[in-house]
């Protein structure tokens, strides 16, 4: 996978939001990419900056209050931050689609699901469809979501769709297109765990069959650990950590990721780690040098003064943190 | 850890939610909570878990004395919660405390936290003083004292749950229910709200009943543990047990959703059962047993009979036809 | 800030003086954060500047006003109806009264009247919709919700003229007037507040330890209901003004010779397009303090939406 080309690549994207009484920087250089066909994870707690980070790569990032200070989005060699409005749209709903947390919000009560579809398609095709073949699509992308009786439900109107039916319309509707980036921003935290399960292990399927790349935004571990190939770390406005999914989880460096996972409830018991004391910094004043340093139990004099870069320490495992860097690593280990 | 203080016996919580037919309405109902009965042992946490809409909160708004049951009885310490000349005693609103699942509502946002601590302690410690009592309580949570005269809208949410905490234990309560104190938390977050729960209840002999949808959690907290699916239990049993030997086709569903973060953890889950289907309206509760129509394991005596709540091993209970006689008539 | 990293400040040794100057300390810090984000929209200040010196304006009037005596019965045929110049900046009236003196003294009047008015119909409106609110489906709620629908239904200038008409023309009775019509509003936004609140967490909380009906009432929701109250009641000082003036204009308020701003646009009126500073600055007065108000409590409706956010 290494070798190929990336299909999206945030190059250390900065982005602020101007609020009433300041300016709130929020990303502080994130960097990630994404290879075609790959399945790729984004965590970290709730405030952290994951949607931002989502939103700005789909240019859907509210203008004001966010501004995008710096970096760059490249998705296949293209900056879409340079891009006008008319390139972004070939882009965007066609070869970029996204699912968000709350499926009710993402679909417009007043239309039944048929016409939900109707717009989607015809950006997607460019406007060359017929209403007939607009209406075959869409009983198609029912079909892939698993959905009974899809002439049904394409007459349906969202408030009679159970939570679960309306994220997998949801899904079918992002993926009816073909595209080929998925960005799925907490696409279970709304439902119920049995039918979070079945929402997770349908997209999971279909991106496979599909050959879509996805980017899967979670604060919940559990949820990327059976889906994702490469997994992102992410604390205020940083990645500190990525590496592949089950080194990650066998093996987390940083001291944000090991707090996390240690956090995390295991169903074999062992009793409920302390968690990470404090919280996410004020983004009005974030802290000097590295972000974590304010929660860090490791912390070094040179993290409250020096942002620290990324360090590889093995073949695709970079973590942020002085304790890896190359003067610490033998002390540290 | 023997006695019990708490009876619930045969409880229902229907709602009247909405009347149908034009000339001889009918009331369309809510099977909230239909039929259900647990004790509780001085001293234990017990778990009730299941999936939104099941009826978790209804059972915990009636113990705390919101609602009136439609049927059923619930005796404390011997003491019936619900007489029939309506009101609860003062002295059993002592006893009986609720923490609520939303950090964001359980405090008044214009009062700092000494006014909202105080609201319990006027009540039911009128002759103590107050700003020493609020100032123990700080102290109990592990809250800096000058977190008194903070307002809500300055801590953050497990800051704020931490307070709902130290208000229910205002009154020195000796049961505690504790309705998904962290499901709105962080996991970063939680362990500290959990952990002072842990302390607090050996500290101050609490006797728990704590809900929640997440199963790990469960895993880690509860002596014992109550499955819950549209308003009926459907199986209980010591906690240990519960995990390695889950027996309701539904229990083992649920084990089989969690998100794990391990390979422990992976063989802990029912391989074999895939989870299907949604939870239905409980205003149409399906006849005979109400998980029929998810259930991979169902039989046709499913459709017919509502199965009895058996005893499959010691202290372990389960309401399915694959356990117990009823097996026999379908 | 942490809860771990704090905790070595547990300690009951802190003694009440120095909590107390803690909360001082704490409640100056956010009446400071208030005063900045009030401060940051300019017509907030330019609406809290124009009622302040509307103000000054009332309370002074006798030692402000150039020519206090031309409030009383007082008549100056020489000068009468005078254009504006340096001795008389609005001109004289047509019995040659100040004009300026009497638009100084007339703002008594409109704030009296505003002032009276919100001083009987919030306690009485914010009351009737927090019972109301809290009893939620009773006979209680049913009645008072009835009553401020159907004074809601007529638009408040007919209902005030209607019911001033059939009463004896003076300001008290132009006061009554309004009050009955305004009183449904203040009842429809708590409500509106009370019904949301009556359900959280923290109001069920304080149920069921015990607390009284009185405690919930006036404790718990009531403190959740000042800043909309207050916010209103700015944007309300206006329109009282406003309805006050009107009635005033059509002869059912303050009678000659007060000088009422609505009473001297009306007279001055007559005398319009050739003696326009009659009537035009008694009407450009009113629009000041309307104005003022309604961008000040702007600034109030912005300063709370941000506090809640
Ligand atoms: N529209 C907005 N206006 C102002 N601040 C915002 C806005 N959206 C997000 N933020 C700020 O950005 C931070 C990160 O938010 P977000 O990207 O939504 O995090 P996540 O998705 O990881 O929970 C939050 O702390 C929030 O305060
Ligand atoms: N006050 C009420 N009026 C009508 N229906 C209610 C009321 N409270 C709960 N219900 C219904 O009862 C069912 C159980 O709800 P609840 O006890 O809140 O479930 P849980 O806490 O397990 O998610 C739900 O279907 C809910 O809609
Ligand atoms: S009784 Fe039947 S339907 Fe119900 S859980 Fe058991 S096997 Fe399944
Ligand atoms: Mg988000
Ligand atoms: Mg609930």
């Amino acid at each position: 996978m290494v070798n190929k080309a990336p299909l999206l690549e945030i190059k250390n994207l900065r982005v602020h939001y101007k609020v009433y009484g300041g300016v709130l920087k929020v990303l502080d250089g994130v960097n990630l990419t994404v290879y075609p066909g790959e399945k790729v994870g984004l965590v970290g707690e709730t405030g952290c900056g994951k949607t931002t980070t989502m939103k700005t790569a789909l240019a859907i990032l509210p203008v004001p209050p966010g501004v995008v200070v710096g970096g760059e989005i490249l998705y296949k060699g293209r900056n879409l931050l340079a891009m006008s409005p008319r390139q972004l749209s070939n882009v965007r709903g066609r070869e970029m689609t996204m699912i968000f947390q709350d499926p009710m919000a993402a679909l417009n009560p007043v239309f039944n699901v048929e016409q939900q579809f109707t717009p989607v398609l015809k950006h997607a095709a460019k406007n060359h469809l017929s209403n007939k073949e607009i209406h075959a699509q869409a009983v198609l992308a029912l079909q892939d979501v698993a959905l009974a009786d899809p002439e049904r439900l394409l007459q349906a109107y969202p408030i009679q769709l159970s939570g679960g039916m309306r994220q997998r319309v949801c899904i079918g509707m992002a993926l009816a297109t073909r595209p080929q980036l998925l960005i799925a921003d907490e696409p279970g935290t709304a439902l119920d765990v049995t039918i979070q399960a079945q929402v997770l292990r349908l997209l999971n399927n279909l991106v496979d069959r599909l050959n879509t790349s996805i980017i899967l935004i979670t604060h919940s571990l559990g949820v990327v650990y059976e889906t994702v190939d490469r997994l992102y770390v992410m604390y205020a406005g940083n990645i500190v950590e990525v590496a592949p999914t089950r080194k990650l989880f066998s093996n987390p460096l940083h001291p944000y990721s090991q707090g996390l996972m240690d956090a995390v409830p295991k169903l074999s018991g062992g009793g409920i780690s302390q968690g990470i004391s404090g919280r996410i910094p004020d983004y009005s004043h974030p802290p000097a040098g590295c972000r974590f340093h304010t929660r860090c139990s490791h912390v070094m004099e040179i993290c409250r003064h020096q942002k620290p870069p990324e360090f590889e320490v093995e073949e695709g495992h970079k973590v942020a943190c002085y304790l890896y860097g190359p003067k610490n690593q033998e002390a540290a280990v | 850890m023997s006695e019990a203080i708490l009876e619930v016996r045969d409880l229902k919580k229907h709602f009247v939610v909405d009347h149908i037919g034009t000339f001889r309405r009918q009331p369309v109902t809510v099977r909230a909570v239909d039929g259900i009965s647990f004790d509780l042992q001085a001293g234990e946490t017990l778990g009730l878990v299941g999936e939104s809409g099941s009826g978790k909160s209804t059972i915990a708004y009636i113990l705390a004395g919101m609602y009136r049951p439609t049927q059923g009885r619930i005796h404390f310490r011997g003491l019936d919660l619900f007489s029939e000349n309506g009101k609860r005693p003062l002295f059993l609103k002592k006893e009986i405390q609720i923490v609520f699942q939303d950090p964001g509502s359980s405090l008044n946002p214009r009062r700092t936290i000494a006014q909202n601590l105080a609201v319990p302690l006027q009540i039911h410690k009128p002759d103590k003083n107050i700003m020493r009592e609020t100032l123990r309580l700080l102290e109990l949570v592990d809250l800096p004292a000058i977190y008194m005269y903070k307002y809500p809208n300055m801590l953050s949410g497990g800051e704020k749950q931490i307070v709902a905490i130290a208000r229910a234990l205002a009154t020195d309560p000796s049961f505690m229910i504790l309705d998904e104190p962290t499901s709105a938390l962080d996991v970063s977050v939680q362990g500290k709200v959990i952990n002072l729960l842990m302390r607090l209840q050996s500290d101050l002999d609490l006797t728990y009943l704590f809900i929640t949808h997440d199963l790990s959690l469960m895993r880690n907290i509860a002596t014992r543990v109550a499955i819950m699916y549209l308003g009926k239990i459907c199986e209980i049993s010591k906690g240990s047990e519960f995990f390695q030997n889950p027996q309701h086709p539904y229990t083992q569903m649920l084990l089989s959703s969690i998100p794990v973060v391990s390979k422990d953890e992976e063989k802990l889950k029912p391989a074999k059962m895939i989870p299907t289907g949604e939870i239905p309206s409980p205003v149409n509760i399906p006849p005979g047993c109400s998980f029929n129509t998810r259930c991979p394991k169902k039989m046709d005596v499913c459709f017919e009979i509502d199965p009895d709540f058996v005893e499959i091993s010691r202290q372990h209970f389960a309401r399915c036809h694959l356990f117990g006689q009823t097996q026999k008539q379908g | 800030m942490s809860i771990s990293s704090q905790s070595d400040l547990v300690s009951a040794e802190i003694s009440p003086h120095e909590f107390s100057q803690l909360w001082r300390a704490s409640r100056r810090e956010s009446l400071g954060r208030a005063w900045y984000k009030f401060s940051r929209n300019p017509l907030s200040l330019i609406g809290a500047g124009t009622v302040l010196f509307v103000i000054i304006l009332a309370v002074f009037a006798p030692y402000i006003a150039p020519y206090p005596e031309h409030v009383k019965p007082f008549t100056d045929f020489a000068n009468a109806s005078n254009p504006p110049s340096s001795s008389h900046w609005f001109g004289t009236d047509e019995i040659g009264r100040d004009i300026l003196s009497r638009i100084i003294f007339g703002y008594r009047f409109s704030l009296t009247m505003g002032l009276v008015v919100l001083s009987i119909v919030v306690p009485v409106g914010v009351f009737l919709g927090l019972v109301a609110g809290y009893f939620q489906h009773t006979w209680f709620d049913t009645i008072i919700m009835r009553i401020t629908d159907i004074f809601l239904a007529v638009p408040p200038l007919i209902l005030a003229l209607s019911v001033a008409s059939i009463l004896e023309r003076n300001l008290l009775n132009s006061m009554l007037a309004v009050c009955l019509t305004w009183w449904p509003w203040y009842t429809r936004l708590v409500y509106g507040i009370t019904t949301g609140l009556r359900n959280e967490f923290f109001v069920t909380s304080a149920e069921i330890t015990g607390a009284s009906k009185f405690h919930i009432l006036f404790r718990e929701i009531l403190p959740n209901c000042i800043s909309p109250v207050f916010t209103k009641m700015s944007l309300d000082m206006g329109w009282v003004i406003i309805i006050g003036a009107s009635l005033s204009f059509v002869g059912l308020g303050v009678q000659p010779p007060n000088p009422d701003l609505g009473t001297m646009v009306a007279a001055g009126r007559r005398y319009l397009p050739d003696e326009w500073w009659m009537s035009v600055f008694p009407a450009l007065a009113i629009v000041l303090v309307v104005l003022g108000f309604n961008l000040f409590g702007d600034g109030l409706r912005d300063l709370f939406a941000a506090e809640n956010s």
